[in-house]
């Protein structure tokens, strides 16, 4: 009987093996890189309703961010500033701006301003921004310069690995209570062993259990 | 020496493995020729509804992934609700091919011949119906990638410590191997049909999955090799699978799942709704492909033995179950029992009961088990009973849980019974599918059992020999 495959078709079990093996490395890469919020979520910058610049607010005029996120020291959720902070001055200050149309409007009619939320946890993820900012945790360290940005981006990928680097080793992050709200914050000389008393004499231990923020 | 004193018992002779006095092409063609002709108008009829089935099935998934699991009937209580059920149902059914392939091989029952092909091309289809079910349930089913230890930037790591993933390495390696073993299975055969074919297509088709076998000595030494070697492995896995099944519930502490007697209930379980399946495939595929010949009568009968055995041995596990509740003296242990055969689901358990040890009890008559629509009409019981089996363990043990205020009714929906009839065109399309376009019968495994393979056959059947 002829042959039905010609002779090189012999190698097809080994290239077929090598194959398998090859796109199983592969897969594991693709899913690595590619699946992860470093490369999905970071940079993401969506355009806002009112082109408000925390470059001219905090680095030029010097605001604090508790100015407007006033409740980050006591509740969970780090508040969006209402419509009423931002008249405080505004009703002096460019009152006839077209940016700020959307502003008077929402204070005018009592209504929301559509904000677009920027650094979102899943639902089944808890966090609290009171525990972190009342134990060193930085502002800058979660959400970066934001006093550079005249559109607000994600810089860090608030993925779970990237929470638990922090918690794990939480001396390599923590800074003094009163340079919570700095920007470009430089680690002093000695840090670490400053950390490391802190953390022994205040008890901060981040939970790194699956409880602490799945519940 | 005298009749008296003669001492040897004879054994009544087995009764031939192959009926209608076969040669080893009468097997070839009657096997080997389904997969050449158009086949039969019932075989259309069946691809009809089973495909449309089918659509129906992936229209739910859609639906239920569009619209998350809050269109099942799943409660607050009753957080396992059909898919559970069904997965479970499925995961049985697909153990018949194995046991069949693997363990009656090695324990050399050469009966499992006729059989062991379309046994395992089931199981093969009922593990592809079971693994569909817990990948829905899980709800967002875009990220069920999360079940396997792929590194990843997220840190995100499966929990080594809990059954349900390590159901996901036992059904899918079980897949696995059941796969490489039919396959394995079908080489031979596979190039069988390669030499008939008669167009360069199909041949090369056939060619290629028929791995350059010739036939050679050297060929069948390597095959019988590894298939002995294969089995040897899939052994273990026909009774690891159903138990680390049952590990999803008795690991918990939910009275009535937490019990230790439940991985070999669930594998005799499992032995016996497969056993059931493929008894109501066969009737039906051995009477409209015309091979009573090969899967005689006796096959059904000693399949039926087989449902008589598990079928016992999972009712005496549901008698043990009472009696262990009534011994522990763990008054919740013993409300759960108590409230499986006289509760609000007293209905689905007396029905599970009845299938599953009184019903087959009937194949202790000899009668019975020879009768056709007898054991037809058994081997679907068995399968409803066992489909309840399941609902009962899975939802009555959990409608009542420690909180009586949460105590609640489960009812399914529209979704969850069209997506479990669903279920079943898939599984039928794929079987329809296999017995288009695959030998249903492993040809070379029943040519080896056939009498005239014996090598001194034709010392007395001379004629015979002459005449072919």
């Amino acid at each position: 009987m002829p042959q039905i495959f010609p002779r090189k078709s012999n190698t097809l079990p080994h290239l077929s093996l090598g194959g398998m093996l090859g796109s199983g490395v592969i897969m594991v890469f693709l899913v690595w890189y590619y699946f992860s919020p470093e490369y999905t979520d970071v940079g993401y910058a969506p355009e806002q309703p009112v082109p408000y610049s925390h470059r001219v607010h905090v680095d030029q005029l010097g605001l604090d961010c508790r100015y407007c996120h006033n409740f980050v020291e006591v509740a969970d959720v780090s508040n969006v500033p209402a419509t009423e902070t931002c008249m405080n001055c505004h009703e002096i200050v460019l009152p006839q701006s077209t940016d700020l149309a959307p502003v008077r409007a929402s204070w005018a009619e009592n209504s929301s301003i559509p904000w677009v939320k920027v650094h979102q946890l899943p639902d089944y993820a808890k966090f609290s921004h009171a525990v972190h900012v009342n134990n060193g945790v930085g502002c800058e360290t979660c959400h970066g310069r934001i006093n550079q940005m005249e559109v607000v981006q994600l810089v860090e990928p608030l993925s779970m690995g990237w929470c638990l680097e922090c918690h794990r080793e939480p001396e390599n992050y923590l800074r003094p209570n009163e340079e919570i709200t700095t920007m470009g914050y430089i680690h002093s000389e000695g840090f670490l062993e400053n950390n490391l008393n802190r953390i022994k004499q205040e008890g901060i231990r981040p939970p790194t259990n699956c409880s602490a923020c799945h519940y | 020496m005298s009749a008296s004193t003669d001492k040897t018992v004879t054994l009544p002779a087995e009764p031939p493995l192959v009926t209608g006095n076969l040669g080893f092409h009468d097997i070839t063609q009657l096997v080997s020729y389904h997969t050449e002709k158009r086949p039969p108008s019932v075989w259309y009829m069946t691809m009809a509804v089973s495909s449309t089935l089918l659509c129906v099935l992936m229209l739910m998934i859609a639906y239920l992934v569009w619209n998350g699991v809050g269109v099942w009937g799943n409660n607050n209580p009753v957080g396992w609700g059909w898919p559970i059920v069904n997965f479970v149902f499925w995961v049985g059914i697909g153990h018949a091919g194995t046991l069949i392939s693997a363990i009656l091989f090695l324990f050399r029952q050469q009966w499992r011949t006729a059989i062991n092909r379309s046994a395992e091309a089931m199981t093969l289809f009922a593990v592809i119906c079971a693994l569909l079910f817990p990948t829905i349930h899980v709800g967002r089913v875009w990220v069920i990638y999360w079940t396997l230890p792929l590194p990843n930037q997220m840190e995100m790591w499966p929990q080594f410590k809990s059954p349900l993933l390590w159901d996901v390495f036992a059904v899918s390696v079980y897949f696995m191997v059941s796969l490489i073993f039919w396959y394995v299975g079908l080489v031979p055969d596979l190039a069988t049909l390669r030499d008939r074919a008669r167009n360069a297509f199909r041949r090369r088709i056939l060619g290629f999955f028929s791995l350059g076998w010739t036939g050679a000595n050297r060929h069948w030494r390597n095959y019988e090799k590894t298939y002995l070697l294969l089995a040897a492995l899939a052994t273990p896995l026909v009774l690891s699978v159903h138990s680390v099944v049952s590990f999803d519930f008795a690991v918990s502490i939910i009275p009535g799942w937490h019990t230790t007697i439940f991985p070999p209930y669930f594998v005799a379980g499992a032995i016996f709704s497969g056993f059931a399946m493929v008894m109501t495939l066969l009737i039906l595929a051995r009477k409209i492909y015309g091979i009573q010949n090969i899967i005689t009568m006796d096959h059904l009968e000693k399949m039926a033995i087989i449902i008589l055995l598990t079928g016992t041995m999972v009712g005496f596990a549901y008698i043990t179950e009472f009696f262990i509740a009534w011994y522990s003296q763990v008054e919740y242990e013993q409300y759960a029992f108590l409230n499986r055969a006289t509760g609000p689901y007293a209905w689905a358990y007396w029905t599970m009961m009845s299938c599953n040890l009184l019903f087959p009890q009937f194949f202790w008559i000899k009668r019975l088990r020879r009768s056709i629509p007898f054991l037809f009409l058994t081997s679907i019981i068995v399968n409803i009973g066992m489909w309840f089996e399941r609902f009962v363990i899975t939802v009555t043990s959990l409608h009542r849980d420690f909180l009586p205020s949460s105590w609640d009714y489960f009812n399914p929906t529209i979704v969850d019974i069209l997506t479990f009839a669903g279920s079943f065109g898939l599984f039928m399309t794929l079987f329809l599918i296999f017995l288009r376009y695959l030998p249903m019968v492993a040809m070379a495994e029943v040519k080896m059992v056939l009498p005239q393979s014996d090598p001194h056959y034709y010392d007395k059947h001379e004629s015979e020999h002459e005449a072919n």
